[in-house]
């Protein structure tokens, strides 16, 4: 509390026009606390030692939290982002520690997610001269940035913060970084800041384009089999409430890309599944049935639309999206409305009329019927052998409501959470789409359960990427937070052998994992833990892991080979799913 | 099909720009033929000039993602008839070959070139023209022997009308239209 205080002291100090010397180190600080950052992930390390100093005395304005490994911190950065839609910070040293931090920058940057990475740098003086600890990082990482820059002026820093903020959150989001080089955090300045809402070679908001918007309604309007794709880009724009109102207006059939689920709930009359490879029956067995496709703040990613040549070719396409580059990328549009996808809704709203497609909705109702007898019921409601994932990813969404906010790994678990679990509340999934990336849901698990303290948080992961992340067991437990594991334990990198069996003749080459006791693990880091492998222990384990306080994991031992059904195979196209 | 485009690249003077541009090719396999970098007409706005080999296609959805990069104003992309370019170059041959004969002289008047300086070993011939120009000078001049030859990057302009500051104009006032929905959407 004294700290705030201080900091409201320094503000009347400013307005009185006597403006303080501060270091570099405080200044940065200063500057995350004016953007209103109150919690802050990182690993300390030499060329970032002063900023931390200061960590230290602004401990109760700004929390930090010490993972164990960078990679960790940027994932659990991404988590509070993806839940907050506020940008999550990372602060790593200079050299590895800013390495580390590569693999979840190329995550945020795939999936549009805002975070802000503070990396320490070697002395300027010293730039270039193969220094202990240095690299390249602003080098580096451009490809897996929206934007970066490197301070190695004290007085750069307010202004520098400020844009990295801005470019962070600001039309389509994205990862940016900030180096800063040691003697630009022990130089002074004179600190003043002003946020960052404009600059001319960024044009975060387009202006929406009203003979697109009138041309689109006429489409929709007159379309008798239209189906609208969601994407992330609602969640990112906030736009559910004009989105459910214009799709319940029009009365569409709604399907949802990975990253778009939550964006519209899953128990709705109007929801039709997920898209794409591990997707739902009969969104895409009707992608290419319908007569106009409305995509929305989503990019037709390969995973989704597999084959072009044979995707949607007897629709029309209109996309809304606010990204410029991602319209006609992989499908050519006829009708392209590049906006906020809040701001296209809204202006698209008040020229659609009320209409009911009941013929063609029923069509939806049909394949799903089909799916549930030819998968899902064999998937979820299983009588005998071992567990099936599918019936812990039912049983969950029953007993949570479909309320919890779900964080995944990448894998088979993936795509069964994605297509069994009912997600009725808001923003409620978090799982690395674009990159993929293996080690993502107990760091990113971390950073959702800050973002939303009074919601459950259940973390799905399967024992191999558990264990490319597993020493954030450690920082859990420090945290004491109570997030709740359930470790899908079939022994195999499921996914690959999957393929494996699918597409290479069975030859299982190094998927098989001797797997540790990972109650044990647990155990060692002080977090409670119980392994199941029996149906009738299911139920109950799954209550006692809910309604645990803190930390638990429940390891659950599966069915060895099992496939995630029905698919789209990569390249193939999306009306002929394979259903075994 | 295949084939050669120009792309004038307007951009704010900043560091790490020019290898922000350069991934975006490396990502998509794209070889630059030629490629040139100076300030334009408007102060602190720089002109890359890039010549690339690929289809239509391509071209435009690199295009776009150039243009998306903070510290980029604008992207174009130009066929052949759209623009007026040149290259300079420059060759470095012995004083000898203008000794026997006069096959340099006129090989000189014929090809429009410049002799920039004699010296008692070797003199520097300038040409500037088209690339099959230029080539076709270092092609002839090659029996004579040639010490060095250089050639600089394609620089071009555009025959369209709408210039740059008028691009910038309404840059502007798509940056202030933008900054209106932020501050809208209390970001």
């Amino acid at each position: 509390m004294d700290m705030e205080t201080q900091t409201k002291d320094q503000t009347s100090e400013k307005q009185k026009d006597v403006i303080k010397k501060v270091t570099g180190a405080e200044a940065l600080v200063m500057s995350l606390l004016e953007e209103g950052i109150d919690t802050v992930f990182g690993y300390v390390g030499g060329a970032i030692m002063p900023v931390y100093d200061f960590l230290h005395k602004y401990k109760n304005s700004v929390r930090h939290i010490m993972v164990r490994h960078e990679q960790g911190g940027i994932h659990a950065a991404q988590g509070l982002a993806r839940i907050t839609k506020k940008p999550g910070v990372c602060l790593t040293t200079s050299g590895p520690g800013a390495t580390n931090l590569i693999t979840g920058l190329a995550d945020a940057m795939l999936d549009s997610t805002p975070i802000v990475c503070i990396t320490g740098q070697v002395t300027s003086g010293l730039l270039g001269t193969d220094a202990f600890q240095e690299t390249d990082v602003l080098g580096i990482s451009i490809p897996v940035t929206k934007w970066n820059f490197q301070i190695t002026r004290p007085d750069e820093i307010p202004e520098a913060i400020a844009k990295a903020f801005y470019f962070a959150k600001s039309g389509r989001p994205g990862p940016v970084l900030i180096d800063i080089t040691k003697d630009a955090q022990f130089g002074e300045l004179e600190f003043k800041y002003e946020k960052v809402t404009s600059t001319i070679s960024y044009v975060p908001y387009p202006k929406v384009n009203q003979e697109k918007i009138m041309a689109a309604a006429e489409l929709i309007n007159k379309a008798n089999k239209p189906f609208v794709l969601a994407g992330q880009g609602i969640l990112l724009a906030e736009a559910q409430e004009e989105f459910k109102q214009f799709v319940e207006k029009a009365g569409i059939p709604v399907a949802s890309t990975l990253l778009g689920l939550s964006a519209f709930p899953s128990n709705h009359p109007l929801f039709t599944g997920m898209l794409g490879m591990h997707g739902n029956y009969a969104p895409n067995i009707n992608t290419n049935k319908c007569d106009l496709l409305i995509a929305i703040g989503m990019r037709f990613d390969d995973r989704v639309t597999g084959n072009l040549n044979t995707y949607a070719k007897q629709a029309k396409i209109i996309h809304i999206e606010i990204d410029r580059a991602e319209i006609d990328k992989n499908i050519k549009t006829d009708i392209a409305i590049n906006a906020d996808a809040k701001q296209a809704l809204s202006a698209l709203l008040p020229h659609i009329k009320p209409a009911t497609h009941t013929e063609w909705l029923e069509s939806f109702n049909e394949l799903a019927r089909f799916e549930f007898e030819k998968i899902i019921e064999k998937d979820c409601y299983p009588v005998s052998g071992e567990i099936h994932t599918g019936e812990i990813i039912n049983q969950l969404s029953l007993k949570t409501k479909g309320e919890a906010i779900l964080v995944t790994d990448v894998g088979q678990h993936q795509m069964i959470c994605a297509r069994y679990y009912q997600f009725n509340r808001s923003n409620s999934i978090v799982t690395s789409g674009g990159l993929g990336t293996m080690g993502f849901g107990l760091p990113a698990s971390i950073g959702a359960k800050l973002g939303a303290p009074h919601i459950p948080v259940v973390a799905v992961i399967g024992d191999g990427g558990f264990q490319m992340t597993i020493q954030e067991l450690g920082t859990l437990a420090q945290l004491k937070l109570p997030v709740k594991i359930i470790l899908i334990n079939n022994g195999f990198l499921g996914m690959v052998r999957q393929w494996q069996d699918m597409f290479f003749d069975k030859r299982y080459a190094y998927t098989e994992l001797k797997n540790p006791d990972f109650i044990k693990i647990a155990e060692g880091f002080g977090i409670s833990g119980k392994k199941i492998s029996q149906r009738e222990e299911l139920n109950k384990a799954l209550d006692y892991l809910l309604a645990f306080e803190g930390p638990f994991l429940l390891e659950i031992k599966v069915l060895k080979e099992a496939n995630v059904l029905p698919m789209v195979p990569a390249g193939g196209t999306v009306s002929e799913m394979m259903l075994e | 099909m295949k084939k050669e485009f120009t792309l004038s690249i307007f951009t704010e003077n900043k560091i790490g720009l020019l290898q922000r541009l350069s991934t975006i090719f490396t990502k998509r396999k794209i070889n630059l033929d030629s490629f040139n970098a100076s300030e334009s007409e408007v102060k602190d706005v720089f002109r890359f000039t890039i010549v690339i080999n690929t289809t239509e296609d391509q071209v435009k959805k690199v295009t776009k993602q150039i243009e998306k990069q903070i510290g980029v104003l604008k992207a174009f992309y130009h066929e052949e008839h759209e623009i007026v370019h040149q290259e300079i170059a420059l060759y470095k041959v012995p004083t000898q070959a203008l000794a026997h004969g006069n096959d340099v002289e006129k090989l000189i008047r014929r090809y429009n070139a410049h002799i920039l300086t004699v010296e008692p070993e070797y003199i520097i011939i300038e040409k500037t023209g088209h690339k099959d120009e230029t080539q076709e000078l270092f092609e002839k001049l090659l029996p004579f022997g040639i010490l060095q030859f250089v050639r600089s990057g394609r620089v071009a302009v555009t025959k369209q009308i709408k210039e740059i500051t008028s691009y910038l104009k309404d840059l502007e006032e798509a940056s202030k239209h933008s900054e209106k929905e932020l501050l809208l959407l209390n970001l």
